[in-house]
């Protein structure tokens, strides 16, 4: 059982190489003839204005919150999922609370307008 | 002629035994093994996405009435090759103000995310890379890596239409991640099983019938309508959307970094078609693939090329999205639709129905969901527009 997580690490060895590889063939193939004037940043032509590295808007961190509740909810789900044949029915409506519980935190995200995209 | 011989385990035992008589023994061999497996893997999946663009450039041409590419080999079947082969060669530009590091290390990402969830997908019965038994969970895990790459390049390009990009990656794909685990999660709690071998083998009842599809519509509508924005694709392209941020997180990339990207965005379709596949097509089930097992390759690959198919011609039918309409029909509509099937689903296996009954209750459940969401989306949208025209035409007098 364990050993197969021996071809997923070297999948992922090959897997990671590769595209290095590839970058080195283009490398040896590919004319080097930079200037100042290529290697600005293309905005249309327009000259960039200010900083761009700027603050995330609020409302991002709105949505990652609510994404990681719901993503750590399925991975909790998923066992459950799993298991489902062996559960009894109590096991059963224990995890349907749980889901409703979530259900709950969605609604109220919604009334308070969190959903709306500004 | 014996045909369960034709198989593709005949050609491992040969393989095996070809090692074991020039004196090679099993720890080593395995790890031999392995790596012909991860290479053979690898390029089947290189090799897949030269056909899949030229697939979808002649699909879309087909759909808008153009000829495609026509012109570099027969059919224009090269012109991938050529296409590849330019971009290999073409100069690599890096703005100076780029953060270096991150800036190279996203298109590598990007291909080593689609790459690894290769390794859990089964061709054919016991013709997988290798069968864990957290395989939903390990595709949702190396999934998710995907945003992150996207990500990184938005924000390395120190570009403002790259930025743009790099947050509207953040907000869609982290949002459609939900629904889409939701729908995985659905199967996995009917087949009882988390292994992709084991789901694609527990819908191999009823001929056909048994396919997951079939008895859950509602799931798999959700499974495409996350899929088509997991994948980035129209109606879902909002985060490289031509016309908005001209190329949107990669729009710095040139080269072979920019090639590395459109890999990893067909190999992806392509991969969440074959995990659609095999979650709710029924893998490679097939007639008379119980008696001739290497007919399950076969199987497997026409039913991901039909979904590919799908997936391409929504591509060139569509329009685009707005922002707010793409969030909304995620966290408003896909969610509460996820999570109100997922609890019917585990209340109506639990009622202890006999076979096929418990199949059709099944269906009707998600039947009803699926007409009775939409109809509720209708009336919420006829709404919207209603209130939204109400709001510009001034009130007339009332006679």
């Amino acid at each position: 059982m364990l050993e197969q997580y021996g071809f997923i690490g070297i999948l992922a060895i090959i897997a990671f190489a590769f595209p290095f590889i590839g970058l080195a063939v283009a490398w040896l193939l590919r004319p080097k003839r930079p200037n100042p004037l290529k290697n600005s940043i293309y905005e249309c032509g327009v000259e960039t204005i200010g900083e761009t590295w700027v603050q995330f808007r609020a409302q991002y961190y709105l949505f990652a919150l609510i994404f990681v509740i719901f993503d750590i909810e399925a991975i909790f789900l998923f066992p459950f999922a799993v298991a489902f044949n062996q559960l009894t029915l109590f096991a059963v409506f224990e995890a349907i609370l749980f889901v409703l519980i979530l259900a709950v935190g969605l609604i109220y995200v919604w009334r308070k307008g969190a959903l709306e995209w500004q | 002629m014996d045909w369960s011989q034709i198989d593709l385990r005949m050609v491992g035992a040969l393989w095996n035994q070809a090692w074991q008589n020039a004196g090679i023994t099993p720890p080593l061999l395995t790890v031999i093994n392995w790596v012909v497996a991860a290479v053979v893997l690898l390029l089947v999946g290189l090799n897949m996405v030269i056909g899949l663009i030229w697939l979808e450039r002649k699909i879309a041409a087909r759909i808008q009435d153009r000829l495609g590419p026509n012109r570099v080999g027969p059919f224009g079947l090269l012109q991938t090759v050529a296409d590849a082969l330019k971009l290999l060669t073409k100069e690599d530009i890096t703005p100076t103000e780029a953060d270096r590091i991150t800036y190279n290390l996203a298109p590598a990402l990007a291909v080593f995310h689609v790459l690894m969830t290769l390794a859990v997908i089964p061709f054919a019965d016991g013709v997988i890379g290798a069968d864990l038994n957290v395989g939903v969970l390990y595709i949702v895990a190396f999934g998710s890596m995907g945003s992150m790459a996207a990500l990184m390049a938005g924000w390395a390009s120190n570009n403002k239409y790259a930025l743009v990009g790099g947050f509207r990656v953040v907000a869609q794909l982290l949002s459609y991640e939900i629904p889409l685990v939701f729908a995985m999660m659905i199967p996995v709690l009917v087949a009882g099983t988390m292994r992709m071998n084991g789901l694609a083998q527990a819908q191999g009842q009823f001929g056909g019938l048994g396919w997951y599809v079939w008895v859950m519509p509602c799931a798999f509508f959700i499974f495409l309508a996350a899929t088509l924005a997991e994948g980035e694709r129209a109606p879902f392209d909002l985060l490289e959307a031509e016309s908005e941020i001209v190329a949107g997180f990669n729009i710095e990339y040139s080269g072979m970094k920019f090639a590395w990207f459109f890999l990893a965005f067909f190999l992806n379709s392509w991969v969440l078609s074959a995990i659609g596949t095999t979650l709710f097509l029924g893998g490679w089930q097939g007639p008379f693939v119980d008696r001739i097992p290497a007919l399950g390759v076969v199987y497997f690959f026409a039913k991901t090329m039909v979904m590919f198919w799908v997936l391409a011609w929504i591509r060139a039918t569509f329009p685009r999205l707005r922002i707010d309409q793409m969030m909304d029909f995620c966290w408003k509509f896909l969610v509460p639709l996820a999570l109100v099937l997922l609890v019917g689903t585990a209340i109506l296996l639990k009622l202890g129905l006999p076979s096929p009954f418990d199949g059709l209750a099944l269906l009707v459940w998600n039947l009803v969901l699926l007409i009775g969401g939409f109809w509720l989306l209708g009336k919420a949208q006829h709404r919207a527009v209603y209130a939204s025209k109400r709001a510009f035409t001034p009130q007339l007098p009332r006679l």
